[in-house]
């Protein structure tokens, strides 16, 4: 059984001495051995030989120290940033109403979580009841779409899985990079289809099968670097679905080759909109960097519907390790700048805001609306929902969870039908705690707690960090 | 794919226009606009005169039956982006953004082009006259057996075919143009460039290699080279094998690059 669910070939059964044998220093750590084993006999824990504590040569310095030796090249890694830097969402506290405003119970009266994207109009022209100025705008039944997940990166049953609990929950998933295959246009009305620098089966249909287009200018795990999916994951399907030779190292340029400047951007958002006849909004996605603002304000002019900022801790399928723990600026700050500088600019209607990067709770996504979001992304939550035990071994194809890989044998572990309910269960959980928290507040719908700084106190926080994040200190 | 879909006609069918659009005063939105109401229409055939830069001028048109287009002056960037299956006839120049990320159907330009010429186009040709700009074939694709195909009469500037994966380029250096691009083909990991005219070796970009030209090449060739006199006229003879044929290293530039 542990031989067989381990990808990295940790367990191999010894005839002569009929035993299993462990090799330990290939283990990711990813549990499913322990977690399968019928016996269970199998614990995964941290290597206890270790070399001598050393507080700045840390095990992981010295071990990728030796494989850059080895290899001389650059170190991947998987999953989103995972030192230990501040996590703002634990120096942030909600508001909640006593005895002058009441508190609404969620359990009794309607809690309104339905979102709509889009360029909202100064104000709305209505001719017999129905609006007739405004642009495209999408709907979803709460603030949580899932992140950009390309077909290549992670197997057709995973994006299956999240096209289906999209479609069943109201909300959106994300093709990613790599096309859309053709099994999942049927779920057109639930997806975002990217069109990133390496255009990898964007084609009319691709764009029409959508409810939303893309463009993927960065990612917060690896702001201004490209993407390679090597040549040994380029399947016959996945060749279909990115429109690329067999075999062929697929190449996602660091930039988009076309776009220089905000009226390259421009040119690239209206190509979109012509080639989906104005009826879909086109989101314009950047990693959260220290210009955040100014390029989001930038973005908004060029004509986007909707800006995508994914935050340092973002995830990702493969990334140099020297990128994703250093490059980027945390979404929480981000976030507030962009959302202040917009207003400040009288230009915050013209777009909706997605931010995305490490979204582990409801929590997390109720103060983020309240920061200024209208709606957050989900990548790794979602993952962890549907198996991954973060091990980060995401880059090398191989995820014994049947998540991170296109090998037919293992991401046969993913079964959509279960999974998908998983998911479901995920964004239902978490839809009741957000009304339980608006609730609280003695808000009824998440459009009143938009950009409601008020409703957030910061604890632990500097004076520049309370400035960034515009809230007040506790008690204040 | 790289074959003319409706090319053998193009000419003749102009004489009987199914539509004229006089482009003057348009926005490019009012512009496409008119464009698809024609074609939805049925018209089949559209002239369109006084074009002054109106962008996108062809992607408003995809899910429609094949629509020819002769534009008469210059049309803006993006022409033909994201365009399937249509065929559109510029007698003037064009600029940047000529064929973005096209998926079929064939663009003619009597004249010369600007940047980023047919990027990561995966099928359909394109057709010009005279030069290119600067990164022309950028990322072009191919997948199964379609290919795309370009054909550049003149020569192009720098850093054409730059991260190209598949599909083919032809310059054909009429006019003894003198090919003073550098970087050509920097990380190729697929499809073939040919260049007629002398350049030196170190006009080839990172990843990029010459190859002897093999029958397919020539079959190839000599189909592009009689296209393009029936089009343009030759002021030259042309041989398919006085052509340096371009290709990549390998089809993995990057797989050493990582631990």
């Amino acid at each position: 059984m542990c031989a067989r669910q381990c990808g990295f070939g940790v367990h191999t059964y010894d005839e002569v001495a009929d035993r299993m044998i462990s090799d330990q220093s290939k283990c990711a750590g990813c549990q499913r051995c322990a977690v399968l084993c019928p016996t269970g006999a199998i614990t995964v824990g941290l290597n206890p030989y270790s070399y001598a504590p050393n507080f700045y040569w840390t095990r992981e310095r010295i071990t990728d120290l030796k494989r850059q030796a080895e290899s001389g090249g650059v170190l991947l890694t998987g999953c989103g940033n995972d030192k230990p830097m501040r996590v703002y969402w634990d120096h942030l506290v909600l508001d909640a109403s006593q005895v002058t405003n009441p508190s609404i119970d969620p359990l009794r009266e309607p809690m309104e979580l339905r979102t709509f994207l889009g360029r909202k109009p100064r104000r709305l022209e209505i001719v017999d009841g129905q609006p007739v100025n405004g642009d495209p705008q999408v709907r979803i039944e709460l603030p949580v779409m899932f992140s950009a997940l390309s077909y290549g990166a992670v197997s057709a049953q995973a994006q299956e899985s999240l096209a289906r609990a999209a479609k069943a929950v109201g909300t959106l998933f994300n093709s990613g990079e790599g096309g859309l295959p053709r099994g999942l246009r049927k779920f057109a009305d639930n997806a975002v289809v990217q069109c990133a620098s390496g255009r990898f089966g964007v084609d009319p249909g691709y764009l029409r099968c959508s409810a939303m287009v893309e463009i993927k200018i960065g990612q917060g795990a690896k702001p201004g670097i490209g993407g390679h999916l090597p040549g040994e994951k380029v399947s016959k399907s996945i060749s279909a679905a990115r429109k690329i030779p067999v075999g062929t190292d697929a190449l996602s340029p660091a930039p988009q080759h076309d776009i220089y400047s905000i009226e390259d951007l421009r040119t690239l958002i209206y190509a979109l909109k012509e080639a989906t006849d104005y009826e879909k909004p086109v989101s314009v996605k950047i990693a959260a960097v220290n210009n955040a603002a100014a390029i989001a304000s930038g973005i908004v002019r060029a004509g986007a519907d909707v800006v995508a900022i994914d935050g340092i801790r973002g995830g990702t399928g493969a990334a140099p390790k020297v990128i994703r723990d250093n490059v980027g600026v945390p979404i929480e700050m981000a976030l507030a700048s962009v959302d202040s500088r917009l207003r400040a600019e009288g230009i915050r209607n013209q777009c909706s805001l997605v931010v995305a990067g490490g979204f582990r709770c409801s929590a997390d996504v109720v103060k983020a609306i309240a920061l200024g979001a209208d709606a957050v992304y989900i990548g790794t939550a979602a993952l962890v929902a549907m198996g991954c035990t973060l091990c980060q071994k995401c880059h090398t194809g191989i995820c014994n969870w049947g998540i991170c890989t296109t090998d037919p044998y293992l991401s046969k572990r993913i079964n959509p039908d279960i999974v998908s309910r998983r998911l479901i269960g995920l964004l239902c959980a978490w839809s009741l705690e957000i009304k339980e928290m608006l609730g609280g507040m003695g808000i009824n719908a998440i459009e009143s707690l938009r950009g409601n700084r008020e409703h957030l106190r910061g604890v632990g926080l500097s004076d520049w960090e309370l400035e960034v994040l515009g809230v007040k200190g506790a008690g204040q | 794919m790289a074959n003319s879909i409706i090319l053998g006609d193009i000419r003749a069918s102009y004489d009987f226009p199914d539509a004229e659009i006089d482009a003057l005063g348009s926005s490019f939105k009012e512009l496409n606009e008119r464009i698809k109401l024609a074609a939805d229409k049925g018209v089949r055939r559209i002239v369109l005169r006084r074009v002054y830069g109106q962008r996108y001028i062809g992607t408003r048109l995809n899910g429609l039956p094949p629509v020819s287009i002769e534009i008469f002056g210059t049309p803006g960037n993006d022409l033909g982006a994201f365009m399937d299956g249509h065929v559109i006839l510029v007698h003037g120049n064009a600029q940047d953004g000529v064929g973005n990320t096209m998926h079929g159907g064939e663009i003619i330009v009597e004249g010369r082009v600007g940047d980023v010429l047919g990027m990561s186009m995966v099928a359909g040709s394109i057709l010009v006259r005279d030069d290119a700009g600067y990164r022309a074939a950028l990322h072009m694709k191919e997948y199964g057996r379609t290919f795309p195909s370009i054909v550049i009469g003149g020569t192009a500037r720098d850093f054409l075919g730059e991260y190209m994966a598949g599909g083919r380029v032809v310059v054909l250096g009429l006019g003894n143009r003198k090919h003073r691009m550098s970087f050509i083909g920097t990380g190729i990991h697929g499809g073939t460039i040919y260049i007629r005219g002398a350049f030196a070796r170190e006009q080839l970009g990172e990843g990029a290699e010459v190859a002897p030209l093999q029958s397919p090449d020539l079959t190839y060739l000599k189909a592009q080279i009689e296209k393009f006199g029936q089009m343009f006229g030759l002021s030259e003879e042309i041989a398919a094998n006085q052509f340096t044929k371009v290709v990549p290293k390998g089809r993995r530039p990057y797989s050493s690059l990582y631990a």
